[in-house]
């Protein structure tokens, strides 16, 4: 797109980025600071895939911070149409303005009444509009895969030109295509067409040091000890091949939950009392109780 | 990676190309608008700095998790001036699906004589639907291919979120409003909606090991036809050793070549079984993310477990909490007197809906059947 309109907060290297966004509190690694530069540079929508509570939305939210520019969100979920994604035409508005109109007689010009009917004030701008109307912004969509395969070939279009074509209105095309996240969960393979317009990154969970400082960044009240006591316990969680092994939102909230009751520092009791916090399933609560709190113990 | 980048600019592209082809032969489809998108990325990145190349590529070459591993293998090779070590065996020759071949010796000049018989085609049909797809002889193997191209296996329903106008069913009150507002107010007709139904997923795991062998090919035709039927909708998986997704391969259109490019894609083809742990990499990378929530989960295999039985029964209790309905289907089942007595099998039928076999056509039809009404 134009090279010339690229707004100042826009960060020189991926490096400056991801200084940016740890002072938001978003730590990123090397990876994701390139592919989160290389989609604010090349114009490229960001496909992000990775486990549940790994950070792929917190990143959209940290971006909209970094370059100032407001967030647009689109939840997807099955059976997402059109209507709710772009935009609707506010029916009952329309029939208050032409009730309106009877009532003043102003019968002059029925096709003049006919075109103030599609009038931008009676559209209902969805998200997607809207990300495109308040250029330059961020615009989220999240999850996907949860949406189906006709929404994909939809999306496509809109990714590849930024521009939203309305019948009676006209095209509404943005002035600085907006930053697009997509996340998916994977619950189903996104369509290959849709990935090839993307940036691909698979988000792992965060290394040891990693966690601790985000842990420390988002629980300021936490210990330091404590701080990485959870950490270290949630990796060994990691891999005892679990149904469901604790993301980093799971960290947070058992860090809270032990910091709630008191804790300074983790202990075996505490932790088995909490574990609720972390596992999600029976079996693996089951399989972790099995093989004994010295699991945790730590340090 | 952080090794010295022997480069000058200039050859960035040459350099772009000849790592995309390496990329190509290692497995991952590297098509041309991504190694463009590959070029416009190093463009923005220091082009002198492996680690910005190796971001580079990987944001814009690579489309899923299974892309990675080769990506990274390939990558240290290429750049590291090795020879590309080829992660997928593309090279060795792939196992012969089992139609091309007779698998019992055939009776040497009998088989000319039984292509004659075949002559009187209809009633020949009728009889080739019920034989055991085991026990047939190549020409007729070739006839029963023909006969599953004709297979269209029917995709079961499940009740949509969204509703639809319908003659029957509940009040829908915003039609039934604008039809009154066209009477001029008054409300002369009740107008309906019912809930719209879309297709489940089907998701099939083939057992390819060696003692499914006979049957595999045929199952793989199957699961062909179901692909071919609904694409968007039908996975398959093939089963063995380790779990391999050959839902991509048998999208195509022509049968032969869709069973070609599947052969070459399964690494593990005739050889042993470990049903449960390859059964738990399938519900841990795919079935619990959602490929198997609320979906029709159809397992092929004749129960033989090298692995741990208990484990088996465990993953198929998990599996069965997931799906809409668990069928099983057992090539030895549709002969007589067969008992479930395999350990592996023992240990999956309490949490299996539908325990039917697959050995024949007419068995496969009925599959298809069951499948569409499980």
């Amino acid at each position: 797109m134009l090279p010339g309109v690229s707004e100042p907060t826009v960060p020189g290297s991926p490096a400056e980025l991801g200084a940016a966004l740890e002072a938001t509190g978003y730590l990123p690694d090397d990876g994701l600071a390139t592919a989160a530069y290389l989609a604010l540079v090349m114009h490229r929508p960001l496909f992000l895939e990775g486990e549940a509570g790994v950070g792929k939305t917190a990143l959209a939210h940290a971006l909209a911070q970094v370059t100032g520019r407001p967030l647009h969100r689109l939840q997807c979920y099955e059976g997402l149409e059109a209507s709710q994604a772009l935009y609707d035409w506010d029916f009952g508005r329309q029939l208050l303005h032409l009730r309106a109109a009877e009532a003043a007689h102003a019968n002059a010009d029925t096709a003049a009444l006919e075109a103030s009917l599609y009038d931008r004030r009676f559209l209902l701008a969805r998200p997607l509009l809207r990300a495109l109307e308040d250029s330059p912004s961020v615009l989220l969509i999240d999850e996907v895969d949860r949406a189906d395969d006709e929404f994909e070939a939809f999306l496509l279009e809109i990714l590849s030109d930024f521009t939203i074509s309305i019948p009676e209105l006209g095209t509404v095309r943005a002035r600085t295509p907006p930053l697009v996240v997509l996340t998916s969960n994977r619950t189903r393979e996104v369509h290959d067409a849709l990935k090839r317009r993307c940036l691909y990154h698979w988000l792992e969970h965060p290394d040891f040091d990693r966690e601790v400082a985000i842990l420390r960044r988002r629980l300021p009240e936490v210990t330091e000890s404590l701080a990485r006591q959870v950490a270290r316990a949630t990796a060994t969680l990691r891999t005892l091949d679990l149904l469901k092994p604790p993301g980093i939102a799971e960290a947070m909230d058992w860090a809270t939950a032990l910091h709630t009751l008191g804790a300074r520092d983790m202990d075996p009791e505490l932790a088995a009392r909490t574990l609720g916090a972390v596992l999600k399933y029976r079996e693996d609560t089951e399989r972790v109780q099995a093989l004994g709190a010295g699991v945790l113990a730590v340090d | 990676m952080r090794g010295c980048w022997p480069l000058t600019e200039r050859d960035v592209v040459d350099t772009v190309l000849a790592f995309a082809r390496t990329l190509r032969h290692a497995g991952v489809p590297a098509s041309p608008d991504r190694v463009e998108a590959m070029l416009a990325a190093v463009a923005h990145l220091r082009v002198l700095d492996a680690t910005d190349v190796y971001w580079a590529g990987r944001l814009t070459l690579c489309g899923g998790p299974d892309d990675l591993d080769r990506y990274d293998a390939a990558f240290a090779a290429f750049f590291s001036g090795e020879r590309p070590r080829v992660v997928r065996t593309t090279v060795t020759v792939p196992p012969r699906v089992a139609a091309y071949a007779p698998l019992d010796a055939g009776e040497g000049e009998g088989d000319d004589g039984e292509a004659l018989d075949l002559a009187a085609r209809a009633s020949a049909d009728e009889l080739l639907r019920h034989r055991d797809v085991a026990a047939l002889t190549a020409v007729e193997r070739e006839h029963l291919r023909r006969l599953f191209a004709l297979l269209v296996p029917a995709a079961p329903l499940r009740p949509a979120r969204r509703r639809t106008p319908a003659a029957r069913g509940a009040v829908h009150p915003a039609r039934t409003v604008r039809r009154a507002l066209r009477d001029g107010g008054e409300v002369s007709r009740l107008m309906r909606r019912r809930t719209r139904r879309r297709p489940r997923r089907v998701v099939l795991l083939v057992d390819v090991s060696g003692s499914m062998a006979p049957y595999a090919d045929a199952l793989l035709r199957f699961a062909h036809a179901a692909v071919r039927a609904r694409p968007a909708t039908t996975e398959v998986f093939t089963v063995g050793t380790r779990l391999t997704r050959l839902t991509r391969e048998l999208r195509r259109r022509d049968a032969e070549q869709a069973l070609a490019a599947g052969a070459r894609a399964i690494p593990d083809w005739s050889g042993g079984t470990r049903l449960g742990e390859v059964l738990k990499a399938f519900l841990d990378r795919w079935g619990q993310r959602g490929t198997a929530r609320g979906a029709v989960v159809v397992v092929c295999s004749d129960g033989w477990e090298r692995g741990d039985a208990a484990l088996l029964g465990e993953q198929m209790a998990r599996l069965r909490r997931l799906a809409h309905a668990v069928v099983w289907v057992n090539p030895h089942k549709g002969r007589v007197g067969y008992e479930p007595l395999a350990g592996g099998m023992r240990a999956a039928l309490p949490s299996v809906d539908h325990f039917v076999a697959g050995h024949s056509m007419a068995a496969f039809e009925e599959l298809s059947r069951v499948i569409a009404h499980a």
